[in-house]
């Protein structure tokens, strides 16, 4: 689709504790759990960039970046 | 995409909080909202008290202070009387503040000394092991309280309000971006300015009232908030066990430190 919007998402594991806070607000299921309830990438294509994780994350751990 | 690094002390992350401590959340809102503020980090004072909420301070790249139980306010009123070019601000617990800190809260409120004063409100002591705080609601239990808690509970807001604060707020983790756009505003303020936010605490406070997870114990949290205005147009039944949010007050009254120089100014001078 011309002129969408793409985002980068960077989850840090060393900082992740697997609250899953991002994962449960994100509104389109861009990021999930992984096999230890970690945050972890989905399907990249479906973020919409509203930093739903970013705000709720308690730790630092995980980022929305614009593609330039 | 915010640059959290450049606030805080990142050789220390991460942090000593559970998985999914509305703590963080606090934290994250609490530096966006000084970065709006455009201040030189060296400018700025954080202070606290002890518990889980008071390790906030160890964690901000800002002058920093962690004090004794309860004893966070009468640290940074010194700090601010010998500095007023600070911007001091005070990181703060329910126990911290209302509990052994009560009688420094309300008369740092009445004085309007210039302190923003950040209150992590999880209605438990979460460091030592989940004691019920003066926040506690009513018929929920704590460690403390193991057939349900009989007190009525406070309400900061009210306290901050009756003891002379001159910006008072609520908000609460459910709402990073409001929390924050309130505690910026509270910086904005030249004298005694309290924001309240209720957190989760779901290890010491949830899992012994049903709600074992942080999303679980935010989503009780956010469908127990009701804003300010809403509140207005409801009875008091239904604002039972509600957390109303908002601004309720923000007006300009003297503030302590500069009054109090400029009284000593006058006697220096031989006034009366
Ligand atoms: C003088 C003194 N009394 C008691 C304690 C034990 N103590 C440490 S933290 C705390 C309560 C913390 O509750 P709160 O301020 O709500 O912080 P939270 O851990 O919930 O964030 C208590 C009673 C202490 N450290 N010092
Ligand atoms: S920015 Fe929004 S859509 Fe993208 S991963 Fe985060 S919560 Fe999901
Ligand atoms: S909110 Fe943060 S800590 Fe929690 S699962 Fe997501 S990335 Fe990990
Ligand atoms: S005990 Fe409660 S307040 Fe303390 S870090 Fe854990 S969840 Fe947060
Ligand atoms: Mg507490």
């Amino acid at each position: 689709m011309a002129g969408k919007k793409e985002f980068l998402i960077k989850i840090n594991l060393d900082f992740c504790k697997a609250c899953g806070l991002c994962y449960s607000y994100c509104p389109t299921k861009a990021i999930g759990p992984d096999h230890e309830f970690r945050a972890s990438v989905k399907d990249v294509a479906k973020c919409i960039g509203c930093l739903q994780c970013e705000n709720y994350c308690p730790d630092f751990a995980i980022e929305i970046e614009e593609k330039k | 995409m915010f640059d959290y690094s450049k606030y805080l002390r990142m050789d220390k992350l991460p942090h000593i909080w559970c998985y999914g401590c509305g703590n963080g959340i606090i934290l994250k809102g609490a530096v966006r909202a000084i970065d709006k503020m455009g201040w030189d980090k060296d400018s700025v004072m954080a202070v606290s008290g002890i518990g889980c909420s008071s390790r906030a301070t160890g964690y901000v790249d800002f002058n920093s202070l962690h004090t004794l139980h309860g004893r966070a306010i009468p640290y940074a009123t010194g700090i601010k009387m010998s500095r007023p070019d600070l911007n001091v601000i005070v990181f703060t617990g329910d126990g911290d503040a209302t509990a052994i800190g009560g009688n420094h809260f309300i008369h740092a409120a009445r004085r309007n000394i210039d302190l923003t004063v950040v209150l992590f409100n999880n209605n438990i002591y979460g460091m030592t092991g989940g004691q019920y705080s003066p926040t506690t609601p009513q018929g929920y239990f704590a460690s403390t309280a193991p057939y349900g808690h009989i007190d009525p509970s406070f309400d900061i807001v009210q306290l901050a309000m009756g003891s002379g604060a001159t910006f008072v707020a609520r908000s609460t983790v459910a709402n990073p971006r409001e929390m924050e756009k309130f505690i910026h505003e509270g910086l904005k303020n030249k004298g005694f300015s309290l924001i309240e936010v209720v957190s989760n605490c779901h290890e010491r406070f949830g899992k012994r009232n049903k709600m074992k997870s942080p999303y679980e114990m935010i989503e009780w949290i956010r469908s127990r908030a009701v804003s300010k205005v809403k509140a207005e147009t409801m009875e008091p039944e239904e604002l039972e066990g509600k957390i109303i949010t908002g601004i309720f007050r923000q007006e300009t009254r003297p503030e302590y430190v500069e009054a109090y120089d400029s009284f000593v100014m006058q006697k220096a001078g031989g006034g009366n």
